[in-house]
């Protein structure tokens, strides 16, 4: 399939945002006092591929962002990761885990006023043949400490998804006021 | 700036008929939730990085931490109290297109430092790498200057900047 005479010039991607195949489905501001959880219930299982995309802060001293799928907190996750600390590059992984890892945001006693920023995408999340794949862009920097990682996370069940859960370091932690999490539709 | 139509609205657009050291997007609406820039440009003159400039801020309120593998090794370093931010030590050298796409989530609201996360790709000499980036102001984003610092951006480069809007 052609996609040249739709908008010329475009990307691939742009072309496809252009179109409005990016919808809104639920957003989230905290508010004062925090949250210990952020959570997306009923997810409308009428598109292709999900996008949350987040500036956060945890209201705790753990600064891992982490999350559940349907309420699974099973040995039902395993990850890969490569970051950057600033000064070093490491890759881990982990298996048989209680939950899927995003990332590390700024948390109780980092810099003022400073977040985390996140790009997270689910896809093929409705599809009942495979495990379902979650991959993440996140990172916070603090003007002298920081890191920025990428993340791949298998949820091995092949259940549609249709509720997440965001938690800071396994529900040991919360988010701070002005946290803010989107979760998109993308259409296929 | 083009009128809000969508979740993910192109906002403005900028592709390059003549040689460009800077590009600036002005008086960004503060209605969107996030802004994505997508980025596809080659150097004129050498290998430059690319920049940015958040609502003219000159000051040394720009930090960064980042990933980058180059073919042979991966390496992370981060720098502080800088004038600009830095968005990868990606670059894309003359002839050579590199792309970027780059987060400025939750950028309009003014409790909060932004955050600038970034992906830069370039193929033929530079690598791949990723950006995390702090703005320490709590200012609403209204414009964005990118800067190919004393160089410039070649013909055909192209600059796109969006807006996205949550549910509300």
């Amino acid at each position: 399939m052609s996609i040249s005479s739709a908008k010329s010039g475009g990307t691939g991607i742009s072309l496809a945002l252009d179109n409005n195949f990016m919808e809104p489905i639920a957003s989230t501001l905290v508010g004062s006092g925090g949250v210990g959880v952020i959570e997306f219930l009923d997810i409308p299982q009428t598109y292709k591929h999900l996008q949350i995309r987040s500036n956060v802060r945890s209201s705790t001293a753990n600064a891992n962002f982490t999350f559940q799928v349907n309420g699974d907190g099973g040995t039902n996750y395993s990850n890969h990761n490569l970051y950057g600390t600033g000064s070093a590059v490491s890759a881990g992984s982990g298996t048989s885990e209680t939950a899927g890892y995003c990332g590390w945001i700024a948390q109780t006693g980092s810099t003022a006023n400073a977040f985390g920023g996140g790009v997270i995408d689910i896809l093929d999340y409705t599809n009942i043949n495979k495990n379902k794949t979650i991959r993440s862009l996140c990172g916070s920097d603090l003007n002298g400490s920081g890191l920025i990682i990428m993340n791949s996370v298998c949820w091995m069940s092949t259940v549609p998804i249709t509720s997440l859960t965001f938690k800071v370091s396994l529900g040991s932690g919360g988010f701070a006021q002005y946290s803010r999490m989107s979760l998109y539709g993308i259409k296929g | 700036m083009a009128a809000k139509t969508g979740t993910y609205t192109l906002i403005a657009s900028n592709t390059l008929s003549a040689i460009t050291t800077d590009i600036t997007f002005s008086s960004i609406p503060a209605t969107y939730t996030d802004l994505v820039i997508v980025v596809n440009y080659k150097a004129y003159g050498g290998s430059k990085y690319l920049s940015m400039r958040l609502n003219g801020d000159t000051g040394t309120n720009y930090s960064r931490t980042e990933l980058r593998g180059d073919g042979t090794s991966a390496t992370s370093q981060r720098l502080s109290n800088e004038a600009y931010a830095y968005l990868t030590s990606i670059y894309a050298p003359t002839g050579d297109l590199g792309t970027f796409i780059i987060n400025l989530n939750d950028y309009s609201n003014t409790t909060t430092y932004k955050t600038i996360l970034t992906r830069g790709n370039n193929a033929g000499t530079a690598g791949v790498g990723a950006n995390v980036n702090l703005w320490r102001s709590t200012a609403a984003i209204n414009t964005i200057l990118l800067t190919a610092l004393g160089s410039g951006y070649d013909v055909g480069s192209t600059f796109k900047l969006y807006g996205i809007e949550a549910a509300k």
